[in-house]
């Protein structure tokens, strides 16, 4: 699931902050380190890469992904840099295709071809969201946090139908643009949890 | 997030810019905490997370007891505005009461009237990934207070004010490192064990100073190339071969030896990581001076069922076999109830049996006391292995508790639970979790004909001998239990959110009362202008959460999964 670009960005990081914590080392330095653009939440007509997998930072095609799941995990990409968006975990989606017709209204003009895309941060505890299992109440398969059992049906705009989530996952818009997977416009919805009281 | 903002922390430790104290007064008259206080509390107060070092959760106060205990009545209640798991003890100073909440607040009320005067709250970060969004309680030191946060800091706080005075970070919490026990303070250091058993750590013991929050000394669970025990594992896995440390250890003042509980071996399946895999599934006794291994005890080699024995084993002088000797009990969470020896420079088996059903040990090596695995039941790579006890154990951390009048240990188990996973190879990816297997993958499976679940124990550690137990048949049990001179044996856990009062001597229920929410919390006796107070955490939330959606889903044994989060401080006194 690990990139190398990805462990390079951790050490930069670490040696980073070791350095910023010394108290005579110049500050600003270090944070530039990252690529610009990288912590950005996902943006307009952003690309989508895949996350993890042999595939691990290939462009996402609709052909790619299976009707009816299981959903795979992305980042956003910027199409003008080919900066990946993954310098926080807060930029993480997953990315599911559905029969149109079991889409919401709410959802559906979200969709590209039923496809969706919702936070792969659960908004309990901030847990990734890894599973697709048959919901522990109905028959369909939903999205799942294994940390606390949170479930979320991507068909009613990741509303949650079990677990102590306390609401729906942040949504990202989609359509298909000259073929690719594209993002239509930023999460709509808050990512991560409250992480108060 | 940005660059920046990850970065305030570490540049900005020992100011308060992160964090919010409410001020709704100071507290004056404040009792300083010393050496002394804690080695020989009050009866009336709570400073230590089991009251005292040795770990018993036993209180000398008798005024509410099995006479009187069916007249004992809510006196006040404080909600804490937070959901999740509330595990911590309420700590009391004189009077003070210091609650600690999930998301890290900390909560200073006045104990006789349930007044708040003052609350602060961690300022956690927005991408935290908390698998346990939970906190056991403040440690004390002198006029301060020492908070271990889930985004891995350990910050001390104004007892009177709760401004922060240091704030020193332990670990990465992007690396999956992060804490959740109550510090152990002994003689000016403050002691806290990293979390992280499922996220690919090398787990660690570490002492700060409490005066300034400077690194004292740092022992990782793990040894490193060229230490005692290292030979005990193969290449590489030691870097991230678990043995997390997120309980509170127990102290031994005479001998000044630190006892800490040790964590699974990482990732799951044993055939990932062979060899014993020291110091995982241990006891370590540790010298509070410098962090030094004195010696310690393997409950078993080569975990591989996630069977963490982070609850450190209680001092008890035990008289055994015709002799009296130190001892130390620890019922495990791999389902056996162990009693050992203590002595300055060795820890001895003496006696071990199961304490709930367990088909993965086949017997203990009467000399080393080494579990006999059967290895049918023992996770591998490539296949599905079932086992008993679950993951979760015969009983996982909530605390067992030694009554000094009974001589009895009162243990919160959970029977007829088994469990299994199918090992499989899953990379090491900083942060995220790394089992060994998919976490959809692990089962909780009730074992046919069950006719309960959670069962209150109460065993004779001298003779080996269960004495009672009071059987839940549609709950597990899941809370920390507390004995009292009143021969009282306190517990919450079950998932009708009772609280409840047993006989120590009989077991016979002697009172109840519904809550808010299910109790995971730790109860705790005290006593204020000479009236005797119970008081306990009410709120529901991850193990326990996690035990109850598996009876209510992938059990058909008719339990609903209806309890409700939020945390509620309860305080209980019989009208005089």
């Amino acid at each position: 699931m690990s990139s190398p670009s990805n462990k390079t960005r951790r050490t930069i990081i670490l040696t980073a902050l070791a350095t910023a914590v010394h108290a005579s080392a110049p500050r600003p330095a270090a944070a530039e380190e990252d690529p610009p653009g990288s912590d950005l939440r996902p943006q307009k007509a952003d690309l989508l890469v895949f996350a993890e997998g042999d595939h691990a930072g290939e462009v996402i095609k609709p052909e790619d992904l299976k009707a009816g799941g299981p959903p795979v995990r992305a980042w956003p990409k910027d199409p003008k840099t080919s900066v990946v968006r993954k310098a926080s975990r807060l930029n993480e989606v997953v990315i599911v295709k559905l029969d149109p017709a079991e889409l919401d209204d709410d959802t559906r003009p979200r969709s590209a071809d039923g496809i969706v895309a919702y936070s792969a941060i659960c908004s309990h505890a901030g847990c990734p969201i890894t599973a697709w299992v048959k919901a522990a109440q109905g028959d369909k398969e939903v999205l799942k946090c294994m940390c606390h059992n949170s479930e979320f049906d991507p068909r009613q705009g990741a509303q949650v139908v079990f677990g102590p989530a306390p609401r729906r996952l942040a949504a990202l818009p989609l359509v298909i643009a000259d073929g690719s997977l594209t993002i239509a416009g930023p999460f709509i919805g808050k990512t991560g949890a409250p992480q108060g009281g | 997030m940005t660059m920046k903002q990850w970065l305030l922390p570490g540049l900005l430790a020992s100011t308060c810019l992160f964090s919010i104290a409410c001020s709704a007064g100071p507290i004056e008259n404040y009792s300083p905490v010393t050496s002394d206080r804690l080695k020989n509390p009050e009866p009336g107060n709570w400073m230590l997370y089991r009251r005292t070092y040795d770990g018993q959760g036993y209180s000398p106060l008798k005024e509410i007891n099995t006479s009187n205990v069916k007249d004992m009545r809510p006196v006040w209640t404080f909600s804490t505005g937070v959901v999740e798991g509330h595990e911590a003890p309420p700590i009391v100073n004189n009077g003070i009461m210091f609650i600690t909440t999930p998301m890290g607040q900390v909560i200073a009320l006045n104990a006789k009237t349930g007044d708040e005067y003052w609350r602060y709250k961690r300022q956690l970060p927005d991408d935290l990934f908390q698998l346990h969004p939970t906190n056991r309680g403040v440690g004390l030191w002198q006029d301060k207070l020492y908070l271990a946060t889930t985004d891995d800091h350990v910050v001390a706080l104004d007892a009177k004010t709760g401004k922060v005075l240091w704030d020193t970070k332990v670990q990465d919490y992007k690396k999956g490192q992060y804490l959740t026990l109550m510090p152990l303070v002994v003689d000016g250091k403050v002691i806290v064990g990293g979390s992280g058993g499922e996220l690919g750590v090398r787990g660690y013991v570490v002492a700060f100073d409490a005066d300034t929050g400077k690194e004292l000394w740092r022992t990782f669970t793990i040894p490193g190339p060229g230490e005692p025990g290292h030979e005990t594992w193969t290449g590489d896995d030691w870097k991230s071969g678990g043995g997390s440390a997120w309980m509170t250890g127990n102290y031994d003042p005479e001998t000044r030896t630190i006892y800490w509980g040790v964590g699974n071996a990482a990732p799951w399946p044993g055939d990932t990581h062979p060899g014993d895999n020291l110091y995982t599934t241990s006891v370590l006794a540790l010298d509070p001076d410098n962090g030094k291994i004195k010696t310690h005890f393997q409950y078993h080699p080569n975990d591989s069922w996630d069977w963490d024995e982070v609850d450190a084993p209680m001092l008890v002088d035990l008289q055994r076999d015709g002799r009296t000797f130190k001892s130390l009990i620890h019922p495990g969470r791999n389902a056996i109830f162990w009693v050992l020896e203590r002595k300055p420079d060795k820890i001895n088996y003496v006696a071990g049996w199961p304490f709930v059903h367990t088909d993965v040990w086949k017997g203990i090596e009467a000399e080393t006391g080494k579990p006999i695995v059967d290895p049918a039941h023992k996770p591998v790579m490539g296949k599905r292995v079932e086992f008993c006890p679950s993951l979760w154990g015969g009983k996982d951390w909530p605390s067992a508790a030694y009554s000094q009048n009974t001589k009895l240990v009162y243990v919160p188990a959970n029977e007829n639970f088994c469990g299994g996973f199918t090992g499989e190879k899953v990379p090491l990816v900083a942060g995220q979790l790394w089992l060994g297997t998919k976490p959809e993958d692990i089962g909780l499976k009730v074992r046919p004909g069950a006719t309960h679940f959670g069962e209150l124990q109460a065993w004779d550690p001298a003779t080996g001998k269960k004495v009672w137990s009071h059987n839940f048949p549609k709950s597990h049990l899941f809370g920390s239990v507390t004995a009292t001179a009143g021969d009282l044996v306190l517990v919450g856990g079950t998932n009708d959110r009772m609280f409840r009062a047993f006989h120590a001597k009989t077991g016979e229920l002697l009172w109840e009362q519904k809550t808010n929410s299910g109790i995971m919390g730790m109860p705790v006796a005290y006593e204020v202008d000479g009236t005797q107070y119970i008081a306990v955490q009410s709120g529901w939330g991850v193990d326990a959460q996690r035990i109850q959606d598996a009876l209510a889903t992938q059990n058909d044994v008719g339990i609903e999964n209806n309890v409700p989060q939020g945390g509620v401080v309860w305080v209980f006194a019989v009208k005089k």
